[in-house]
């Protein structure tokens, strides 16, 4: 029953153009928490910021300022070396996430040794073959024998889910996981994702620029934009109540077959270039939060 | 099973006569086992009219396009069917049939295109002006350099681009404004038919909302047709004419954009519909609470 | 089916779901392929000619030694012509060409081998590891690669065996002296590659799970380097016979050992050519000529493993050429129409 508590983290890039220097503030202070059997969903464009936070998240960066605490059933730090067995990842794009030259039994037997959580190799091969079933993916013999390209995209990301769980993760962070798999086998990765999260009251971290699933996936939506939460809440309270500027217009944007053949009249109503990332509208408290600004620079916007 | 009558094969949407018409075009990769990639096309395009075609990945959309484009490389091989262009000027053109010299002719004057990809098909090495500018005088070799350059600007500013960019690199610009600089290069001979292949697939729901008001508002502008190949169905309900879903290289489904919403008659097409979540509406399968989900996806 | 995917374009998102292949038929049950039946490239008759090349040049300089004369036997025949007695004729102070043939050949094969190795395995370790930590360290590694790339091989090979005393300068000095000069540019190639591999999900995700790090080069990232390293070693050999047989030929090689090289420098020096005797030059230049031949060959087999396009746009075209010779009784247009 792991939590995960992130205090006004911050991540600063140095980018190097010629000989100036300057710095890109890629997250600015912010701060959201993740407790069992809940999914928060991260909503942002590309360039907000959210990947960033979830390579903070998996140590794979390391923060510039802020904290985050992973705390175990007791409200104990999970130690360093266990940090892993808490909190895993799953991975954007299937087709990347499988080492070509590897089976899926290699995938899913590494992290399962790796954290000592079988031992000895007929253990091993039993725990395996659980964790394919427990993803739908049968029969669990035949798809261990198997190499990534031999599967499709769907059965290549419930792969990676199933890595994901290996070390007895209680904390899922998913980045994106079903933008670039088919559409109509979305549904099935996303109820599968919400059932494993269910059965082992999982806190789930939803990564998307979708709001439409992150509306109907999560629990609680944060809106992201360059760097800092403009809005968060309920998920239903966000996007059918959106308070932000930058909400709206995400909310505009968004398809929506109810306006047949109504493109050009939709106006967006929103200037971008006057979007102000410093306040954040909070659901919870029903207030508006002030960030105060910062020296640092965050890039023109992208039309 | 398709679900197309002969009646809705038929242009019917702006009420304007077909600009293109594909009959049973069926093309084929010959590979170790041949696979047909597109079984027995059929369709009509009106004039002006927006044409939408649905369908995930490995259903033949692309490959439809392209065959229709004649840009199919072996091993992909056109079995059967007939493409036919109906002119603006009233001439009819077998697109099979025609020569070198001819296809050279035809492309981007009469029809253009948008590739998958687009904002990466720009020259790395070359000015936005400078690629513009081949293409002018790739298929309209009787402009003088005076005019090609006029013509650049002005297809820019059509699409929302300041033509000051004319001299910028593509690195320089925007994801978003490189796709505006592709679709300005398909419009630069005014063709009568732009087919654009998921043209804003890798670009922010923000961003693609723009493109999208230009493209339907240049639609209106000077009256092209559009066929537009996306997977991302709800996009097509708000912009196109008409619908094609495709399935395994069949189109299992042609018909009204709101009639396709409110009736779909395919079984797949309602599939493909619930596999969008309404965002201010009900959940729909999407199932958090219950038991159920997908013992297994079939493929 | 590709350990490399290096197809894909960034936006080329979506191109790749097309990429969708359908799932095996439920009745299968097998082992996993082994992973390394992946690389072996496919049976053209490029491979085929090349491998028959390198074997055959290999066994000869392997087993011919034990079955031809002394090479350094002196007779009073002199310089002549091939013949009954010797196969390939003999030398200006009567050695047997054929024999110096066999025993220069071993020679050559050594040194190619132990070159190609030594500088493989100095390539590999600046340029992948190097790549794999990043920051400081690969910074100063790329450093070193670039600036022993750009002092000149040849005549720094040259330099440093002028050097080197006639009495000391052995097979090995040869060797290392090789080496040092030619594993540069494959670093670079190899720290591109790794640079590319390493950031891809697959790497990444291993790290989360919490791969350590000698794991994660060992065994997530080097499989998909094999191909690009064999290309390399192949390079690398190639390179070393030939730098070697410059060096011998100019008089600055191994001085106790017989390679190819040192058979021309010979043959130069008895005026081989001048005199017509084609018998003495000719056959180590060729078998020089052939065993490069061999190598390169096989590299471009390897060049089809390490770029999977190579390979399927051979195939389409074997196919489409099927294809149109089948089709060509019916014309599409006459199905068109």
């Amino acid at each position: 029953m792991t939590s995960v508590r992130v205090e006004n983290l911050s991540k600063d890039y140095t980018l190097r153009g010629g000989l100036k220097r300057r710095t890109l503030r890629a997250v600015d202070r912010v701060s959201f928490e993740l407790s069992p059997g809940k999914t928060v969903a991260l909503v942002g464009e590309s360039g907000s910021g959210k990947s960033t936070i979830a390579k903070l998240l998996t140590r794979m960066e390391k923060p510039s300022s802020g904290s985050i605490e992973v705390l175990d059933g007791q409200q104990r730090q999970v130690a360093d070396a266990h940090y892993r067995r808490h909190l895993q990842m799953v991975f954007q794009d299937p087709f990347a996430s499988l080492n070509p030259f590897h089976s899926i039994e290699h995938h899913l037997a590494r992290p399962l040794r790796i954290h000592q959580r079988t031992a000895g190799k007929g253990q091993t091969y039993q725990r395996v073959l659980q964790m394919l079933e427990r993803v739908n993916l049968e029969p669990a013999g035949q798809i261990a024998a198997k190499r990534p390209h031999e599967l499709s995209g769907g059965q290549r990301q419930r792969v990676a889910i199933a890595r994901a769980l290996a070390p007895g993760a209680q904390v899922l962070i998913a980045d994106e996981p079903v933008s670039m798999l088919d559409v109509s086998i979305r549904l099935g990765v996303l109820n599968l994702l919400a059932r494993l999260q269910r059965e082992d009251q999982l806190a789930v971290l939803y990564i998307t620029h979708d709001l439409a699933t992150a509306r109907h996936f999560s629990d609680e939506i944060l809106v992201l934009y360059k760097g800092r939460i403009v809005e968060r809440g309920p998920s239903d309270e966000v996007i059918l109540n959106p308070q932000h500027d930058y909400t709206r217009l995400l909310a505009q944007a968004a398809p929506d077959p109810e306006r047949v053949g109504q493109v050009l009249n939709t106006g967006l109503g929103v200037d971008r270039a006057r979007i102000d990332n410093t306040n954040c509208f909070n659901h919870f408290t029903g207030g508006w939060e002030q960030l105060d600004r910062t020296e640092t620079q965050l890039p023109a916007a992208h039309r | 099973m398709s679900t197309i009558s002969p009646e809705r094969l038929e242009a019917g949407a702006t009420g304007k006569p077909p600009v293109l018409s594909v009959r049973g075009l069926s093309v084929v990769y010959e590979s170790q086992n041949p696979v047909t990639a597109v079984k027995n096309a059929s369709f009509e395009l009106g004039r002006g009219e927006i044409l939408g075609l649905a369908g995930e990945s490995g259903c033949g959309k692309t490959t439809l396009a392209y065959a229709i484009n004649r840009l199919h490389q072996p091993p992909a091989r056109i079995s059967s069917g007939q493409v036919l262009f109906h002119d603006s000027s009233g001439q009819e053109l077998d697109l099979l049939g025609l020569g070198e010299s001819q296809l050279r002719d035809f492309r981007w004057q009469k029809l253009s295109m948008v590739f998958q990809g687009a904002m990466n098909a720009l020259n790395p090495v070359r000015s936005i002006g400078a690629q513009l500018d081949d293409t002018l005088r790739a298929h309209a070799p009787g402009m003088t350099r005076a005019a090609r350059r006029e013509r650049s600007a002005q297809v820019l500013t059509r699409v929302g681009v300041d033509p000051g960019r004319l001299r910028s690199f593509p690195h320089e610009l925007s994801g978003g404004m490189r796709q505006r600089v592709m679709i300005a290069m398909a419009m630069l001979l005014e063709p009568q038919v732009m087919i654009m292949d998921e043209p804003t697939t890798a670009l922010d729901v923000v961003v693609q909302r723009d493109i999208l008001r230009e493209i339907v508002r240049l639609r209106e502008e000077l009256d092209f047709a559009v066929i537009f190949i996306t997977h991302d169905l709800p996009l097509l309900l708000e912009i196109s004419d008409r619908i094609a879903v495709m399935l395994r290289g069949e189109i299992v489904e042609l018909d009204q954009a709101a009639t396709l919403y409110r009736q779909a008659a395919h079984p797949y097409t309602r599939k493909l519909l619930a596999s969008f979540p309404s965002l201010r509406g009900d959940r729909g399968a999407f199932v958090r609470g219950g038991t159920a989900d997908d013992p297994q996806e079939q493929s | 089916m590709a350990p490399f995917n290096d197809t894909k374009t960034t936006s080329g998102i979506l191109a790749d779901t097309g990429g969708d292949p359908a799932p095996e038929p439920a009745g299968r049950a097998t082992a996993p392929k082994a992973a390394w039946r992946m690389l072996l490239p496919s049976p053209t008759p490029w491979l085929v000619i090349g491998l028959g090349l390198i074997l055959g040049i290999a066994l000869f300089g392997l087993l011919a030694p034990l079955f031809v004369q002394d090479p350094n036997a002196i007779s009073n025949i002199g310089l002549s012509s091939p013949g009954a007695e010797h196969l390939l004729g003999t030398t200006q102070t009567g050695q047997d060409v054929l024999a110096q043939l066999a025993y220069a050949t071993r020679g050559s094969l050594q040194i190619g081998l132990i070159v190609g190795v030594l500088a493989t395995a100095l390539s590999a370790f600046f340029g992948i590891y190097g790549a794999y930590l990043g920051g400081f360290a690969d910074e100063s590694f790329s450093l070193l690669s670039n600036v022993f790339l750009v002092i000149p091989g040849l005549p720094l090979v040259i330099v440093i065996s002028g050097f080197v005393p006639r009495e000391s300068r052995g097979l090995w000095t040869i060797a290392v002296v090789l080496a040092l000069t030619s594993w540069a540019a494959s670093a670079r190639v190899l720290r591109a590659q790794t640079l590319s591999v390493r950031n891809r999900d697959y790497v990444q995700a291993s790290k989360v799970s919490g791969e350590r790090a000698w794991r994660v080069i060992v065994v997530e990232i080097l499989p998909n380097l094999l191909p690009v390293l064999a290309s390399q070693f192949v390079f690398a050999v190639i390179a070393a016979i030939l730098g070697e047989a410059g060096l011998s030929f100019l008089g600055l090689g191994a001085s106790s050992s017989s390679t190819l090289g040192t058979m021309l420098y010979f043959a130069q020096n008895g005026f081989a050519l001048p005199l017509g005797a084609w018998w003495w030059f000719l056959p180590p230049g060729l078998m020089i000529a052939l065993f490069g031949m061999g190598l390169s060959l096989v590299n471009f087999s390897i060049d089809e493993i390490i770029n999977p396009k190579l390979k399927s746009v051979r195939e389409a075209r074997k196919l489409s050429r099927a294809a149109a010779r089948a089709a060509g009784a019916q014309p599409r247009k006459a199905a068109a129409r």
